[in-house]
């Protein structure tokens, strides 16, 4: 661990980049790139790089509300557009520091890991000449004669767990442990690119999308199908896993808190799907923190809401329209925005705005929900005709393209508002036609996903902080313990070092003399008596 | 006992426990007082008595200076053990709050449904470990820094964060919410420690090695630093499996995505990242000590926004208990 960094050589650094050759700008470029400096550097600016994109709305993350904030502020979107604000995950300067760290990483960890296979071999380093240098040392004077002091080190020392110094005959013992320290660490740093690399083919390879599907119809997994579909560059529609589900049944649990009103505490879309077309059929309940897989997709349940069954008439008394309008609920009382366009009506373009009251109660003559269930449902919708542009322009379902249209009014010249409830109808002026609300269904939104590579990812941070534990928490210690007649008597020097910097080694050494003082020798005959005798006197 | 009636206990508990805690900051602040009048050594004891001059006689009598010296230091001992009693008693009181927070939704649930709730379980975590590590590390002197922050916290979260019990909404009624929130509590507790430590380790390198007063009792640099660097070795991991993996495998349970870039995954990333620095800062030279604590502070500061005050910035959050209304409604594109 304590190899130094290249860096804080200083010839590394003292010469200036203008009397290097080509070959030596490059290594010092190399040199500087890899060292630990470099990477705390690139790692405070990741961190830093990432601020922006919590705070400025993200187009990968939520395109509507970055489209909302856009309009809000026409001024600072070209300039942030220019700078990549708008999806800073993928920008060429975050992507600049990111693989620049990557590289950084792989430059460390490649020598790195030779170092550690030839210091995995290695026998531990002889004893320093002077122990008492070391920060932490102690030492004692004894009796015994110095083989044997040292032969009971050498037992001691090896009972720990430690790698010992061939014996060279030497007046000190040398050991060494925690080699897995360093194993632990190479672990974790190359997890984290094995982490990266997982994470960059997800992003690649997979897509993520969305569908509103009603309950009563059938999906098929086409690109067709889905409302909303964000491939990642290297996606190919041949990934798409030729699955089809229908949506048969939908529960939902509604729970009244005693503050909050009504709440859906849970729901579930019973499915039957099959993951081909001439598979068996199977069902399956989907819930929210419960996907269902097939294949390669991921099919989550995401949320829930009302879809009003509206017939259009046009003027002639031909059906233009007739199916589910999926609404949007906009609170959680379930009050849903919908918008329904009749394109192809030969007595005008229709368009219908407006409002669904899952539960509705009138208040001054207008519309209020009281309950999320639809127990007592009405749609509330104002009427626009003339261009709505819906043959040109492909705008979202739920926007309707006023900008040429022309909004119906009653005969005092106030908007017209279609209030209907469960079959009502109600004919529109200037024979325009009729508005039918036949039926209310559920329809669920559930969002399809394919991330490759989640697998490897998951190995991979597993095994980092398996790494990470090693490398934190396994302790690599040096000890040496020396032993000298002098005077008549045995002085033994002991040391440790700890080579990770955060370990406190004085228990270690007192615990080691401890033992070292008190043992009872068991080793050559000789000795054995006057030890005993050394014993006493220690103790006393 | 009613749902209601499981509420009002916890809302009492938090009250009570931050009036345990009052008191025991209360007995700290004495401690420390007292300390201010002791000298180390015994024989300078008197001195230092007569030079504060609060004998009140105007002539104290030199051979008092030992006594009162003596008395002192009881004293300090005293309240030091007090204090240590009234935080392990807030810290249960507190413990209940928790309890029965979460026996007062209907169905019982583990208490981190919202921010409140969520403040309260981190702040217990940081008296909690305090008093576990109290011993092994000798943090005695850190008492009136924990529970000055746990009682400032604990009124933050009743003054500004306090809601109601509500269900858990359906994406956060999962047993992976569980194990990712305790790990993410866990670790945010020990940061907040390390943080502590952090701090005390760069006011002692300011005003250098005090032999006197409050600060004399605040360990050496080197032990600072080392304890400080055990408590975050011990947060770093538990942090990592709580965003980086358990985080993951509940937001692909939940959002069908292992990593969104949501606001707050983006902060967890940034502390994540943060402390990865600090622990790289310890073992580079020229960062040792000094900046490697100020990173450790760096990482609290991400911690603690990314608790409570990313809800206030940022745009897009997914994390629902940051808000009312249902989370998991997602509009269509196109
Ligand atoms: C994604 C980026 C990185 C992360 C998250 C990361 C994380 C870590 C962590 C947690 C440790 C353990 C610290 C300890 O043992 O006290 C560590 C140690 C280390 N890292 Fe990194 N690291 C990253 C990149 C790098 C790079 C690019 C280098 C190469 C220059 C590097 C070199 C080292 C070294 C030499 C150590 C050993 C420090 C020691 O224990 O003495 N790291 N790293």
């Amino acid at each position: 661990m304590s190899t130094a960094p290249p860096d804080t050589r200083p010839e590394a650094r003292e010469r200036r980049a203008g009397e290097l050759s080509p070959r030596e700008l490059g290594r010092w470029l190399w040199r500087q790139l890899t060292s630990m400096r470099t990477a705390l550097i690139l790692l405070l600016m990741l961190a830093l790089a990432a601020v922006p994109g919590s705070i400025i709305p993200q187009e990968g993350v939520d395109s509507v509300k970055t489209a909302r904030w856009q309009d809000e502020h026409p001024t600072l979107t070209p300039i942030y557009e220019k700078l990549s604000l708008f999806s800073v995950y993928d920008s060429p300067w975050f992507s600049a520091i990111y693989l620049l760290l990557m590289i950084s990483l792989v430059g460390c960890i490649i020598p790195r890991t030779f170092v550690y296979l030839r210091a995995i071999r290695a026998a531990p380093p002889a004893a320093p000449r002077n122990l008492g240098r070391l920060p932490d040392h102690t030492s004692y004077e004894t009796d015994e004669e110095t083989r044997a002091v040292l032969e009971r080190a050498r037992a001691a020392l090896k009972d720990r767990g430690y790698r010992l110094r061939p014996d060279d005959g030497s007046d000190a013992v040398s050991a060494e442990r925690g080699y897995l320290r360093e194993v632990g660490n190479l672990l974790f740093h190359l997890s984290v690119v094995v982490v990266l690399v997982a994470f960059a083919m997800g992003g690649l390879f997979g897509f993520r999308g969305g569908a509103i599907i009603v309950q009563g119809t059938t999906f098929t997994n086409t690109l067709t199908q889905y409302d909303d579909f964000e491939p990642g560059q290297l996606f190919s529609a041949g990934q798409m896993d030729p699955f089809t589900f229908r949506f048969d049944d939908f529960d939902v649990e509604w729970q009244n808190t005693p503050r909050r009103g009504v709440l859906a505490r849970a729901f579930k879309a019973g499915l039957t799907y099959r993951e081909t077309p001439d598979a068996a059929e199977k069902s399956y309940d989907l819930r929210v923190n419960h996907p269902l897989s097939v294949g390669d997709t991921d099919v989550f349940l995401i949320g829930h809401g009302y879809a009003p069954v509206i017939t259009v008439k046009d003027g002639n008394g031909e059906e233009v329209f007739n199916g589910p309008v999926p609404f949007l609920p906009q609170d959680q009382t379930f009050l849903s925005f919908g918008v329904l366009k009749v394109p192809d009506s030969p007595t005008g373009e229709i368009g219908l705005e407006g409002l669904f009251y899952p539960t509705f109660q009138l208040a001054d003559g207008n519309p209020v929900t009281i309950y999320p269930n639809d127990a007592n449902p009405l749609i509330s919708m104002q009427v626009y005709t003339g261009d709505l542009g819906l043959e040109t322009s492909s705008q979202s379902v739920y926007d309707l393209d006023k900008t040429n249209a022309e909004q119906l009014l009653t005969d005092d010249g106030k908007p017209l508002r279609l209030d209907l409830e469960l079959g009502e109808s109600a004919t529109l002026p200037d024979g325009l036609g009729t508005v039918t609300f036949d039926d209310v269904r559920p329809w669920t939104r559930i969002q399809f996903s394919q991330s490759p590579g989640k697998e490897v990812a998951l190995v991979g941070v597993v095994l980092a902080l398996v790494g990470l534990l090693g490398s934190l928490f396994i302790r690599p210690r040096r000890v040496w313990v020396r032993a000298r007649r002098e005077g008549g008597v045995t002085m033994v020097e002991v040391a440790a070092l700890d080579r990770s910097g955060g370990g406190d080694v004085v228990p270690v050494l007192e615990e080691l003399v401890g033992e070292l003082r008190t043992a009872v020798p068991t080793g050559t005959a000789g000795t054995t008596r006057d030890t005993r005798e050394d014993e006493g006197r220690n103790d006393t | 006992m009613t749902n209601s009636a499981w509420e009002t206990l916890s809302d009492q508990a938090v009250a009570v426990a931050g009036v345990v805690y009052f008191l025991a900051l209360l007995a700290h602040l004495v401690e420390w007082a007292s300390l201010r009048e002791v000298a180390p050594a015994t024989a300078g004891a008197g001195a230092a008595g007569a030079a504060d001059g609060e004998g009140g006689t105007g002539s104290v009598a030199v051979d008092t200076g030992p006594d009162r010296g003596a008395e002192r230091e009881r004293r300090v001992a005293l309240f030091g053990r007090l204090g240590l009693l009234l935080t392990g008693l807030a810290c249960a009181v507190h413990l209940v709050a928790l309890v029965g927070r979460g026996l007062a939704a209907d169905p019982n649930r583990v208490p981190w449904g919202n921010m409140y709730e969520f403040t309260v379980s981190g702040t217990f975590v940081v008296t909690l470990m305090y008093l576990v590590l109290h011993r092994r590390f000798s943090l005695a002197w850190m008492a009136p820094f924990v529970t000055a922050f746990v009682l400032s916290t604990l009124m933050i979260a009743v003054i500004w964060l306090h809601s109601e019990v509500t269900p858990l909404t359906e994406a956060l009624n999962s047993y992976w919410l569980v194990i990712h929130v305790v790990s993410a509590v866990i670790a945010t507790g020990a940061f907040t420690l390390g943080g502590i430590l952090s701090a005390a380790y760069l006011v002692k390198d300011r005003r250098g090695e005090a032999t006197t007063g409050p600060l004399a009792r605040v360990p050496s640099l080197a032990t600072l630093d080392r304890v400080s660097y055990r408590i975050h070795a011990f947060a770093f991991p538990v942090w990592t499996f709580a965003v980086l993996i358990t985080g993951p495998i509940w937001a692909h349970e939940a959002w069908s995505s292992y990593w969104n870039w949501d606001p707050k995954e983006v902060w967890a990333f940034i502390t994540w990242v943060v402390y990865a620095a600090y622990l790289h800062a310890r073992s580079t030279a020229g960062w040792k000590g000094r900046n490697a604590a100020i990173l450790a502070l760096v990482g609290v500061a991400t911690l603690w926004f990314n608790f409570i005050g990313i809800n206030f910035f940022s745009t897009t959050t997914q994390h629902g208990y940051a808000e009312s209304a249902p989370a998991f409604v997602e509009p269509v594109g196109r």
